[in-house]
Order: C-alpha cells, then structure tokens, then sequence
C-alpha cells in the first residue's frame, strides 16, 4: 500500500461522495437549459438530500423484512468501495487486490442485485415489476462491462484497473485503436442502461408504467431515501470516472505530491462533468425506447464488447 | 503505422457488418453498406501503400466506385421505387438474437482462420478473420431476412467480406480477376433489382415468404 495509494483512498470517497448529487444537478441544468426552462440550479440534489436526510422520517411498510431495511446501506456500502479503490485521482490503489476488474464489477452488481430485491420485498406490484425489469437489464449489461473492460486488460496482461490505465498513460496511442473504439462504444451503451438513463430508463419520470429505478425505490422515504438517491448518483459518477479514465486516463496523479494531486481532482471533475454534459444534451434528443427493445440495444452492445476481446486477441 | 491503418479500417468493416445486421430501416442499411464499401476500399489502399504497387491503387480506386459509389444508389434507386415497405419489419430471427448469433459466428470465423494465418503470417493474414466474419454476417443477413432489398444487402456483404479476405490473403488477386469479379456483382445486383421491381409489380409486397404457394 502506497502512499499515493492511500491517498487517493481517502480523497476518492470525499469527492464522489460531495459531487456526485452536483453532477446530478449539473444534468438536471443542462437539460433544463436545451429545453428553455430556467432549472432548478445545480444544487437542488444536495438540498432534496437535506430535506429527506433532516426533516423527513423512515418509513417500513408492514410486512417488509430486513432485506427492504438493508438494501440501502448494501448498495451505499458496495458503491463506496468502488470509490475508495479504483483508480480515480491516483494511479495507485488503496487496496490493490480489490482494484480488478472482475472485482468491481461484482460489487457493482451486488449493490444492484440488493436494490431489485428490496423491489421484491415490498411485495406491490411496481416494486415487483421494477425488479423485474431491472434483472432484465443487469442479466445483460453485467457480461457486457466485463467483457468489454477484459478488451482493453487483454494487452497489459492484467485484470488490474490501476495496471490498465497506467498502461494507456504510457502508450497514448493505444486510444485510437479499433479495439478500444469497440469497447468505448460498448461500455458506453451498458452505462446508458446501467445508470437508467435515456433511451432505457427515463431518470425524470413518474409514470408508473415506464419506470425501472423508480419503481424499485417506490416504497422507501426519509434518510433511506436519501440513502438510495445518493448511492444512485455516486454509481453515474463512478460509472462516468471509470470511462473517462480508461479511454482518456490523462491528468491523473503519478506522484503524491499536491500540484499533481491537485491537478488530478481537476482532471476528474473537468472529464466527468464534460461527459456528464454530454449525456444531458444527448438526451435531450432521445425518446424513451420500448421495453421489449432494449435486450436488442444491449445485446448489440454485447456483440460491439466481444468483437473488441477477438480484435484484441487476434488483430495486435 | 500502417499496421494500425489496417487495423482501424478491418474495425470499420467489421462494426458496418455488425450495423447492417441490427438497423431495421432499408435506407439505414444502404449507408451503412456505402460506409463499408469505402472501409473496404481503405483497407485495399492501406495494402497498396505497403506493397507500393500502382496496380493496387487502380484496384482500391475502383472498389471505391463500385462499392461506395454506383451499388449503394442503384439500391436506393430500388427503395424509392419500393415505397412503403422501408423497413425490414419481421425478420426470421429477431434482432436481439441475431446479433447474439453474429457473436457466435465471430468465434466460429476466429476458430476456423489460424490453419490460414499459420500459411504466411504478416499483419495483413492476422486480419483474415474480420473477413471471414463478414463473409459470414453476410450469409446469415441472406438467409434470415424477408425483403428481397435486404437478402440483396446480405449478398453484397458476402461478397464484400469474399473480397476482404482474398486482398488479406493474396495482397493482388490482379486487376483482371477483380475486375471480372465487380462486373460479376455488379451484373447481379442489376439483374436482382429488376427481378425485385417485377415481384412487387407482380405480387405487390417483396416479402420473399409470401412467394411459397404456387398460384395460377
């Protein structure tokens, strides 16, 4: 464990944790802004946070069991962990052997895993349908993040994330082959989905019938609330960081001192916040896809992520 | 460089392959079909800059024509006449799943080709599996969708992916045999769009499946 290490260990979680709700608003303001409206400011997520976290109470519905009082605090815990670890500022670990990419990704599932089950326990009918739909979409994007991450840890020779992205550092070049075109692509596509973004899942609505994320969380209110909103915004965040870094890893602090530091903090908010933008104005031109469309989306994205895998495997 | 040059436009070909199989609407699948005829061409000019053989150069110009240029407008030329049907509403596999079989038809193209890249191995063999890939792509196109315009599409994929394969193999197959070969298509694709006009002045509809029963 380096010092570098522990540092970024520690800074990490203080910046996705603090940023994460600003990107959300960031979002919410571009959006906003496209469409003519003047938006609610990009501090409005924080204070929704504070209202549910200060002056809203907890509420179980009856018949609820530990899982619906748990699933919060899983996929908080699960979703801060990846921030502690993976390389965000800092190209050393805090904790290298959980920095893999299998690792990762299984966290990541399980704190999704948690919210559809928490779905299932409410036992009404939207939580079930959420649920269910949810375990549509993750059946799928699950092996696409990893298959299409393992492209890009095929020629470094290593599962490790910190490894891979200390790799493209040194061979810049790297970026702009077809491999790493593929799974860019790829990796795009699942977060889309992941996140429940547009075309997947449309973030803004409240119309039962279409929801995905929404429908899940229906039965919570107070601090779990908040709980869950926040994990759902760190999970974009760490979801867009994670892109940024292994397609554009520049800016990222290799010393431990505090310009570099500094410079990589800077670097992570300037990526995140432009693809942040990105996706908000993308959106802006998007319609909501049919449900029964979205298996074809992420089984394209699927086949985009297996290619990358041959292409490295064969065409290097 | 060139190395990378050849992997990029092997990329293109590959990702328009995949494309044509998931877009449904015809007018879609025609410019993705153009792009791949000038990722095709890319890849012939990219040979021909290794080998620097003027011949080749010749070749890779007239790939760009044909492929890019005259095949994709004498399909749109076919679509405007078509008029409705613009879309390929109801193929025999469902998209979501064809795309998962073009998955399993790349490892298959990837576990048949090292009998072939072990012959002469150079960058230029190491890419013979993207073409077997389209070769195949192109196959499944054929035979799983229903509008004549599209099975026409995944001929031209076959043959496009035939032709990736020969140039990655050979470098020259020689101005002659490649000349015959896209008159060869371009023959087809003229017979076929004429063929496509008379089944829907005829029956009204191209979709092939309605053409089962025997009538008067």
């Amino acid at each position: 464990m380096s010092a570098l290490g522990v540092v970024g260990g520690v800074v990490q979680p203080l910046l996705v944790v603090a940023g994460s709700p600003l990107l959300i608003g960031v979002l919410r303001q571009v959006r906003a802004k496209l469409e003519g409206r003047a938006g609610p400011g990009v501090l409005q997520p924080w204070r929704d946070l504070r209202k549910l976290l200060l002056h809203k109470e907890s509420v179980t519905p009856r018949g609820t069991s530990e899982v619906f009082r748990y699933a919060p605090l899983v996929l908080m815990a699960t979703t801060l962990v990846v921030a502690v670890v993976v390389p965000f500022v800092t190209t050393a670990s805090a904790v290298d052997p959980v920095a893999d990419l299998f690792a990762v990704v299984a966290l990541l599932a399980l704190g999704a895993v948690a919210l559809a089950l928490a779905g299932l326990d409410t036992g009404t009918a939207f939580g079930g349908m959420g649920a269910s739909r949810e375990t549509t979409i993750l059946a799928l994007v699950e092996p696409t993040l990893l298959v299409a991450i393992f492209a890009l840890s095929v020629r470094v020779g290593s599962t490790n994330l910190a490894a891979i992205i200390s790799s493209t550092l040194d061979d810049p070049a790297r970026v702009i082959s077809p491999v790493s075109l593929l799974a860019a692509v790829a990796l795009i596509v699942v977060i889309i989905a992941e996140t429940g973004r547009l075309p997947v899942d449309n973030p803004a609505t409240h119309l039962e019938l279409t929801m995905v994320h929404e429908a899940m969380v229906l039965e919570y209110a107070g601090p779990d609330l908040a709980l869950v909103e926040l994990a759902s915004a760190m999970r974009l965040s760490v979801f867009l960081g994670l892109l940024a870094n292994l397609f554009l890893p520049w800016g990222i602090a290799t010393t431990a001192t505090p310009l570099a530091l500094l410079i990589g903090v800077a670097a992570l908010v300037v990526k995140v916040g432009l693809l942040g933008a990105a996706l908000a104005a993308g959106e802006v031109f998007l319609a909501k896809m049919r449900l029964f469309r979205v298996p074809e989306l992420l089984a394209g994205s699927f086949l985009l992520a297996l290619l990358a895998v041959a292409a490295s495997f064969f065409l290097a | 460089m060139n190395v990378q040059l050849l992997d990029l436009a092997c990329g293109a070909l590959l990702l328009t392959a995949v494309l044509i199989l998931w877009r449904r609407e015809l007018a879609v699948i025609i410019r993705v079909f153009a792009l791949q005829g000038v990722a095709l061409a890319a890849l012939v000019a990219v040979l021909a800059a290794g080998e620097g053989a003027p011949e080749l150069w010749g070749v890779a110009a007239g790939i760009l024509v044909l492929r890019a240029g005259v095949l994709p407008w004498l399909l749109r030329r076919a679509l405007a006449r078509g008029g409705a049907a613009a879309r390929e509403t109801r193929p025999l596999v469902n998209v979501a799943a064809s795309l998962l079989t073009a998955a399993v038809l790349t490892l298959l193209a990837y576990a048949v080709s090292p009998p072939l890249v072990a012959l002469a191995p150079s960058p230029a063999t190491q890419a013979i599996p993207v073409g077997m890939t389209v070769v195949l792509i192109g196959f499944f196109v054929l035979v799983t969708r229903r509008r004549a315009l599209s099975q026409l599409v995944g001929f031209l994929l076959l043959d496009n992916g035939i032709t990736a394969v020969g140039f990655l193999t050979t470098t020259s197959v020689g101005l002659l045999v490649e000349a015959g070969i896209s008159l060869d298509v371009l023959l087809a694709v003229l017979v076929l769009q004429i063929l496509t006009t008379r089944i829907r002045e005829t029956f009204g509809d191209t979709d092939l499946d309605e053409l089962r029963e025997l009538h008067d």
